[in-house]
């Protein structure tokens, strides 16, 4: 009934939070929400959250949110948001950060036997070196 | 009239501005014909040395008694062509301006036959005006070169000490029972972290001890007359009933007053006795006794605090002082309060929801939690901390229009201390806008950010309540379009920065104005920040606006230059364009008196007539529109001259 998001210092520390900051080695505290990531984003347009979304769900903890939004796989790894973040933020660590973390939950993965023989045929090779790398764990 | 009048007019182009709409040579050609022009001329700027050059020829050679200058408002240049005239000899109240330029071409852009018609009719009666304009001089009056400071906080305590070090004497004038104000209430200061003891400290001694300054403690402004250059002022100071020499601050008095009353000084977060003896970092040593509090003053027989004093320091007789300073400035620094609690049901009442004051005495080394951070309820260390901004700032529809300017800065101080005296503690800062624009300060508040267990939440706050041990915070954050809730050991709510309840009638006895929420205000506020709208009297600090302890110190020391440079004069002049009353018209009304804002008006009682006091009056001509007999006139603005100014206008 209640949808209000509890905040917590147990959710603020949580070990998706410090996970993210080993992983990235990004001070995730330092983000102020200017928007300079997300403006600049050539793919935000297809995005759920926006790239400065993502950084403050991470400063809330907000481990499920993060985890299934389709940013980070829609994320480009253009570098252009890190290039222009005021606070010397590498967004697109972080970005990658969240794929490691997703790809050893080991969840979502492309299960070869289950393709149908005719979907492997007309896939390219390539889209599946990429499938497997992205979402195999 | 003995000399024969001899006019000159100069109209200016403004480059484009007046001779791009009106036709400035048919302008001249008309009025080169009408009496008593001697010399008409136009040229591209007049106010440009060429264009002086011209105006000081014609004077020379033509032998002008009067000159008509039409361009701009008065405000830009009616100084600049008075100087050049009175270069030439010409009395400078013989120099009329005709507006042409806002008040004809600039409305009356793309029709330049009504533009010229309607240029033409203005000259014509400025010359009208001048024709009957009377040669003055300006009136000279003594200047006290003592001045008066209202408000020891630290914006009172600076310009009193500018001035002091100036080489002047001030009348220092305190209400409460130690100096320092507001600051001395902070645990600390932004953006460099200083304690504010060690702001103080040196600005405290150098106030009590400096010869050229005289405190007065538990006083008040009783009652203020007089004028810029010479003030009389009454000064109230309350009876204390201890004799301060005879005091030697051993305390024993206050360990035996049965009496115990909320602190004003702790935010009424602990208590204190009716007796007062000051802490050893307050200046300077004035022990009292708070007769609305004490219980012998109350119809009891209590003389605990007597029987007590070893020294017979008490005494329950004596009265309120009535002292009589005279001065030749005011410097007005009464200080700042906060917003009174509002809308309970977002903030309800609860020990553990605590204003930004009463914080900053509980993060206080010497707070009533002895420099501890615990909260009111139960003296538990807070481990979670929500700080609310903009409580009634910005809020026009349930609080104040306007930013306070100091929350964004002072919360994140606060949770910079909070999170140094509870290291694992966790600080949540709900705000709608970062507000950090001066030097230093959006590092200070990114600094902050950066320190970890801060979380910045963008969104405001829908209920504040009670939930068994935890204060539970609902709002929202925007930022990720979610409901949020906190469960906090302690608020702590930024409302917003007001000017305290007793400034207006400050206000009202000093005869300068307030606005809407109480606040000063200044004659001009890019102009004449520091200024009230009557001479010689100054604003300085929180009174006037919401101000940070730099801005309070800036605006102090503009207040001390403008009171220095004023004093750098030997007396002062005053302009003559001002109210006159012909004795023979007057009645006695009294009409006029009510009407004038400067209260330079009186009646003569023994001879029934209106009297003005020339260095009060500012020639607003308030009185002059209100007599119906035209008894008091306007120099130089006289009923005679609007008559023939309508004339010439309308004809």
């Amino acid at each position: 009934m209640d949808m209000r998001l509890q905040i917590s210092p147990g959710m603020l520390r949580s070990e998706f939070v410090s996970k993210i900051t080993e992983l990235s080695g990004q001070d995730i505290n330092l983000c102020y929400q200017c928007g300079k990531c997300s403006a600049g984003c050539p793919m935000s347009f297809v995005m759920d959250l926006l790239p400065n979304q993502i950084i403050h769900s991470v400063q809330l903890g907000l481990t499920e949110d993060v985890i299934r939004s389709r940013t980070p796989w829609l994320c480009a790894s253009c570098l252009v948001c890190t290039v222009r973040c005021p606070k010397g933020i590498d967004i697109a660590s972080v970005m990658e950060a969240v794929r490691q973390i997703s790809l050893r939950k080991s969840e979502d993965f492309i299960d070869l036997a289950g393709l149908e023989r005719g979907t492997l045929a007309e896939l390219p090779a390539i889209a599946l070196v990429s499938g497997f790398r992205k979402l195999t764990g | 009239m003995a000399r024969q009048v001899r006019i000159g007019v100069f109209v200016c182009h403004c480059g484009n501005n007046i001779a791009g709409t009106v036709d400035v040579k048919r302008v001249v050609e008309e009025l080169s014909h009408y009496p008593g022009v001697v010399h008409a001329e136009d040229y591209m700027y007049m106010c440009s040395d060429p264009g002086q050059e011209i105006m000081k020829k014609a004077i020379r050679e033509k032998s002008l008694t009067g000159v008509v200058n039409a361009n701009c408002s008065p405000t830009l240049h009616q100084r600049t062509f008075r100087r050049v005239a009175e270069a030439e000899g010409i009395n400078p109240y013989r120099v009329e301006i005709a507006n042409i330029r806002e008040q004809c071409s600039w409305p009356h852009m793309g029709d330049r036959e009504t533009a010229t018609r309607k240029a033409i009719a203005i000259i014509k009666a400025a010359v009208e005006k001048l024709r009957l304009n009377m040669e003055l001089t300006p009136s000279v009056t003594p200047l006290t070169k003592r001045a008066l400071v209202i408000g020891a906080g630290i914006a009172g305590i600076q310009a009193a000490l500018d001035i002091a070090n100036g080489g002047y004497e001030v009348v220092l004038v305190e209400k409460d029972i130690c100096i320092g104000g507001r600051v001395m209430q902070l645990a600390g200061t932004f953006p460099g972290m200083e304690r504010p003891d060690y702001l103080l400290a040196s600005r405290l001694a150098a106030v009590t001890s400096h010869p050229r300054i005289r405190l007065y403690m538990c006083s008040e402004i009783e009652e203020v007359s007089g004028y810029v250059g010479n003030f009389d002022v009454i000064i109230r100071q309350k009876v204390g009933y201890v004799d301060k020499d005879r005091c030697n601050g051993c305390g024993l008095c206050l360990e035996k007053c049965p009496v115990s009353v909320p602190s004003e000084y702790e935010c009424g977060l602990s208590q204190r006795k009716a007796i007062r003896i000051p802490f050893p970092d307050m200046a300077p040593f004035n022990p009292v006794i708070d007769a609305e509090h004490c219980l012998r003053f109350n119809g009891g027989q209590c003389q605990a605090c007597r029987e007590a004093c070893p020294e017979g320091a008490v005494e329950f007789s004596g009265e309120d002082t009535l002292i009589e300073e005279n001065v030749g400035i005011i410097v007005a620094a009464p200080g700042y309060d906060l917003l009174p609690a509002g809308e309970p049901e977002i903030y309800p009442e609860d020990p553990d929801i605590i204003d930004g004051l009463q914080f900053e005495r509980i993060l206080s080394a010497t707070g009533p939690t002895g420099g501890e951070v615990r909260r009111p309820s139960d003296s538990k260390v807070p481990r979670e901390v929500v700080f609310i901004s903009c409580v009634g700032s910005r809020d026009p529809e349930h609080g104040v229009p306007y930013c306070s300017r100091v929350c964004c800065m002072y919360v994140a101080k606060q949770a910079l201390l909070y999170r140094r005296a509870v290291p694992d503690g966790q600080a949540y800062i709900f705000y709608t806008d970062m507000r950090s624009d001066a030097k230093g300060f959006e590092e200070f508040v990114q600094g902050v950010m950066d320190e970890g267990n801060i979380l910045y939440l963008r969104g405001e706050v829908s209920r504040v309540f009670r939930d068994g041990d935890k204060i539970k915070v609902w709002g929202v954050d925007s930022l990720v379009e979610r409901d949020v809730e906190v469960s906090a050991d302690l608020v702590v709510l930024a409302r917003a920065m007001v000017p305290r309840p007793t400034t207006r009638e400050l206000a009202r006895r000093l005869n300068i104005a307030s606005d809407e929420h109480g606040f000063l205000t200044e004659a001009h506020i890019k102009l004449r920040p520091v200024e009230s709208l009557t001479s010689g009297i100054y604003l300085a600090g929180t009174a006037q606006w919401p101000r940070d302890v730099p801005d309070t110190i800036a605006s102090a020391e503009a207040a001390a230059c403008k009171v220095l440079s004023l004093f750098s004069r030997e007396e002062l002049l005053h302009e003559p364009t001002i109210a006159f009353v012909d004795e023979e018209v007057c009645s006695g009304c009294g009409q006029c008196v009510a009407s004038c804002a400067y209260r330079a008006i009186d009646i003569d009682e023994g001879r029934a007539v209106a009297r003005v006091n020339e260095a009060l009056c500012e020639g607003c001509g308030a009185c002059a529109a209100i007599c119906p007999s035209s008894a008091v006139q306007l120099r130089n603005s006289t009923p005679r001259q609007f008559f023939e100014i309508i004339d010439v206008a309308s004809g």
